[in-house]
């Protein structure tokens, strides 16, 4: 071998060697940093750059650089009554559409899990209306409630558009009856979502020991008594995460609504998400005031889930 | 940990610094946007234009037109199509940036404050009027399309695509025998084409007949970004009312007499004859409300009637006819405007924004603009307007020409989108709602129109 030739093998002896020796710290590095860098660049910025955007009076379509204003965003918002209604309106919304969600939700549960002839048919079947797009959701039930054509009315009794209820329009006879809009949208929230709260349900009620409800049976326990005592204590942390997912999804509504009332009639429906699109765009672009909005929703929703979650940790606990 | 923590925060500060930084270097760029005359290297020659529009068939006829450009020049000339629902977040977000990526735009007549005061727009003033360009359009869509500020006499923009409300009705219905006897029976006047409101009321309450799934009208309430404001307006405009006056006030104005009496006529005239169901409607639904025959007279924009002249699509087409928005009861006959006008961007170099000057100025010919009707355009050409084949090319065209010397329009300044956010609401609630009444939701409109105005320096103290 020459000497050319061993410095050669030598040299690659040596490189090979330091990949070998590549620290267990760089091999960290090399796997973490890329993630970190993207979540930094499209997460952690963006959160932070938005929170400085709220203390300023700013346009993303203005040439002009952002103008610091301190809190004033933030004071006009708590300030201003309209948007406190929006406010109102959204937690209305939320806590029918959560709370009938987690009713049917846990009936459908309950149902589908005896097993029976089609079951496994039926239960995909229920989870159908999950998978579909909310803004085509929106359409379909669009056309469903519309008075003249539609079929929901037709299903409910009401043959003349004249007499029967316009869901959408909040009027019944040609008479104003406030709030049926926001009752109509709730309603397709609640189909939409129901499989959802039935899904978490049905994985917690397929991991109860069936040891507990034969000792029930044994100890004469009725089936009021092995529901309250058995099956809801045992599903009731899947069921409070269904719940909290939910919750966070209504705060955040907003494609349904659009495309079913535009937040109309009136401000029946506006929710806080549509009006925070209607002032973050749609020819306003009050990026600012927007900002500052959207962080004042995101502390709600971060309150209401430490609320859920304190409760759960506590179930926790005390299970 | 502590160290990771410093690391990241530090990583998120210097992003934010670059941000800033980033959009300092914008700002002053926008003052000195277009590159400095004389460079050391020659100018390389526009060969290629592009221009941003919306996505829909006009479009494609000015693409045709543009090819006839390029045949005779040499420049290709590319029409950038943009979906209507993201047509203007993508201007403007490229406007923000100062960006070169189109060398004229086809933009909204309210666009026209933001281009102008922000110097996305090249000012059109001497080239317009100058070359006597200006005289070619009606004097309407001179001052809409291209004016800012309105009456100032200094222009923006080159009428393009003029659009505005109009009417569209079932002839059918209108000339049946039976139904002009009972018409004239209980309203003492022959059924016709309406030429006021008050005849348009009459004939919406005579056809409106549930029981054989038939209504009078289907007219804009759409809540999501202007509709129903357009379809009041229509209404507010033919009663002599109006925004503003002279002088941008608005108290007195908005809330005026003639303007409560309109606003509660579009409440009458939905309460009464509206097709259910369209609580939440624009040019879509209410072109479906014909189609359907469900609805006798519907209101829309005239860029959206082709869909109805066309037999595969309305089954009452050869049976459909148009008129123009009829006048109020103090003799004021106007219509609520749509359409675009052509403009150049700032942030082109100079020699493009003379490229992009030559095509409006051979856009502009009368020949041009015969071709571009003739291709489907909606020409603002006042003698291509009035000729013979024009009128007669489509059924709704004698409406169109007839509508293009009424229009007006709604506010075009920077804050038009805070403006127009108050008066969607307030009409909503009143008109589709059903809260309130007329005189409460026009002073409400005023009040805080008058407030916007004044935060954005366009009322004085």
């Amino acid at each position: 071998m020459s000497s050319v030739k061993q410095a050669t093998a030598t040299g690659a002896d040596t490189r090979l060697q330091s990949h070998r020796h590549l620290s267990d710290r760089a091999i960290q590095n090399i796997f973490i940093w890329p993630t970190l860098i993207l979540l930094i660049a499209f997460n952690v910025f963006p959160l932070f750059y938005s929170l400085y955007l709220g203390f300023t009076d700013y346009s993303a379509i203005a040439r002009q650089a952002p103008v610091w204003v301190g809190f004033e965003n933030f004071r006009s918002i708590l300030n201003d009554e309209q948007l406190w209604e929006y406010f109102a309106t959204t937690g209305r919304y939320a806590v029918a559409s959560v709370g009938l969600q987690t009713l049917l939700g846990f009936g459908l549960a309950m149902l589908v899990r005896e097993k029976f002839k089609g079951s496994g048919v039926i239960t995909t079947l229920i989870l159908v209306p999950m998978m579909i797009s909310p803004v085509v959701v929106g359409l379909f039930w669009k056309l469903m409630y519309n008075p003249t054509f539609g079929y929901f009315n037709y299903l409910l009794g009401f043959t003349n558009p004249a007499t029967a209820p316009d869901w959408l329009g909040s009027r019944w006879g040609g008479q104003a009856v406030p709030g049926l809009a926001l009752w109509a949208v709730v309603i397709v929230d609640v189909w939409m979502w129901s499989p959802f709260v039935m899904l978490l349900v049905l994985s917690g009620l397929n991991a109860i020991p069936e040891y507990l409800y034969e000792a029930a049976v044994i100890d004469r326990a009725s089936s009021w008594f092995q529901f309250w005592r058995i099956t809801l204590p045992q599903v009731a942390p899947l069921l409070l995460i269904a719940i909290l997912f939910r919750t966070i999804e209504a705060f955040k509504s907003f494609d349904l609504v659009m495309g079913m009332t535009g937040g109309g009639p009136g401000t029946q429906t506006e929710l806080i998400a549509v009006n925070l699109y209607r002032q973050a765009f749609l020819g306003q672009w009050r990026t600012g005031r927007s900002s500052a909005l959207a962080y004042i929703i995101l502390i709600i929703i971060i309150a209401v889930s430490n609320l859920y979650i304190k409760y759960l940790n506590q179930m926790r606990g005390e299970g | 940990m502590l160290k990771k923590v410093t690391y990241l925060l530090v990583l998120v500060v210097a992003m934010m610094a670059l941000v800033a930084c980033g959009g300092a270097a914008e700002t002053g760029g926008g003052e000195e946007a277009a590159p400095a005359e004389g460079g050391e290297e020659a100018a390389p020659a526009v060969t290629e234009l592009n221009i941003l529009w919306a996505q829909w068939d006009p479009a494609d006829y000015l693409q045709q037109i543009g090819n006839m450009y390029e045949e005779e020049t040499g420049i290709k000339v590319n029409i950038i199509q943009e979906p209507w629902g993201t047509f203007g977040d993508r201007f403007f977000a490229e406007m923000a940036a100062g960006g070169d990526a189109w060398d004229m735009v086809i933009g909204d007549s309210q666009w026209l404050g933001q281009g102008a005061t922000q110097g996305h727009y090249v000012e059109l003033t001497d080239f317009l009027v100058g070359e006597g360009i200006a005289d070619t359009v009606t004097e309407a869509t001179l001052t809409y399309y291209g004016e800012y500020p309105t009456g100032s006499g200094r222009y923006w923009a080159f009428p393009t695509e003029g659009d505005a409300d109009g009417w569209a009705y079932r002839r059918d219905l209108f000339e049946d025998p039976d139904e002009m006897a009972a018409f004239e029976e209980e309203y003492g006047y022959p059924l016709a084409v309406p030429e006021t409101y008050d005849q348009l009321m009459d004939i919406a309450e005579f056809f409106t007949r549930p029981d054989e799934g038939l209504y009078g009208v289907a007219i804009y309430t759409q809540k999501d970004y202007d509709a129903i404001t357009m379809g009041v307006e229509n209404t507010m405009f033919s009663w002599g009312a109006d925004w503003k006056d002279e002088n941008n006030n608005v108290l007195g104005v908005v809330n005026s007499d003639r303007s409560i009496e309109a606003v509660q006529f579009y409440r009458d005239l939905y309460e009464c004859c509206q097709v259910p169901g369209l609580s939440n409607a624009f040019f879509s639904e209410t072109n479906d409300a014909l189609i359907s025959g469900q609805a006798v007279m519907i209101m829309n924009y005239f860029a959206f009637f082709p869909a109805l002249a066309n037999p595969s699509i309305n089954p009452y087409a050869d049976v459909t006819g148009y008129f123009v928005n009829p006048a109020g009861p103090y003799g004021d006959q106007h219509a609520a405007l749509g359409g675009q006008g052509m403009s150049i961007i700032s942030y082109i170099s100079p020699e493009r924004q003379e490229a992009a000057k030559d095509f409006i100025r051979w856009f502009a010919q009368e020949e041009i603009q015969a071709e571009w009707a003739r291709l489907g355009g909606y020409t603002c050409n006042k003698n291509v307007l009035q000729t013979e084949e024009f009128l007669n090319a489509t059924p709704f065209n004698p409406a169109f020409a007839e509508t293009m010397n009424i229009v007006k329009d709604f506010w075009n300044v920077p804050v038009y989108g805070e403006l127009l956010e108050v008066t969607q609401r307030e009409l909503h609630q009143f008109v589709v709602e059903g809260v309130g009444t007329a005189e409460e939701a026009m002073n409400n409109i005023a009040e805080e129109h008058d407030r916007i105005l004044r935060e954005a320096g366009l009322i004085e103290e």
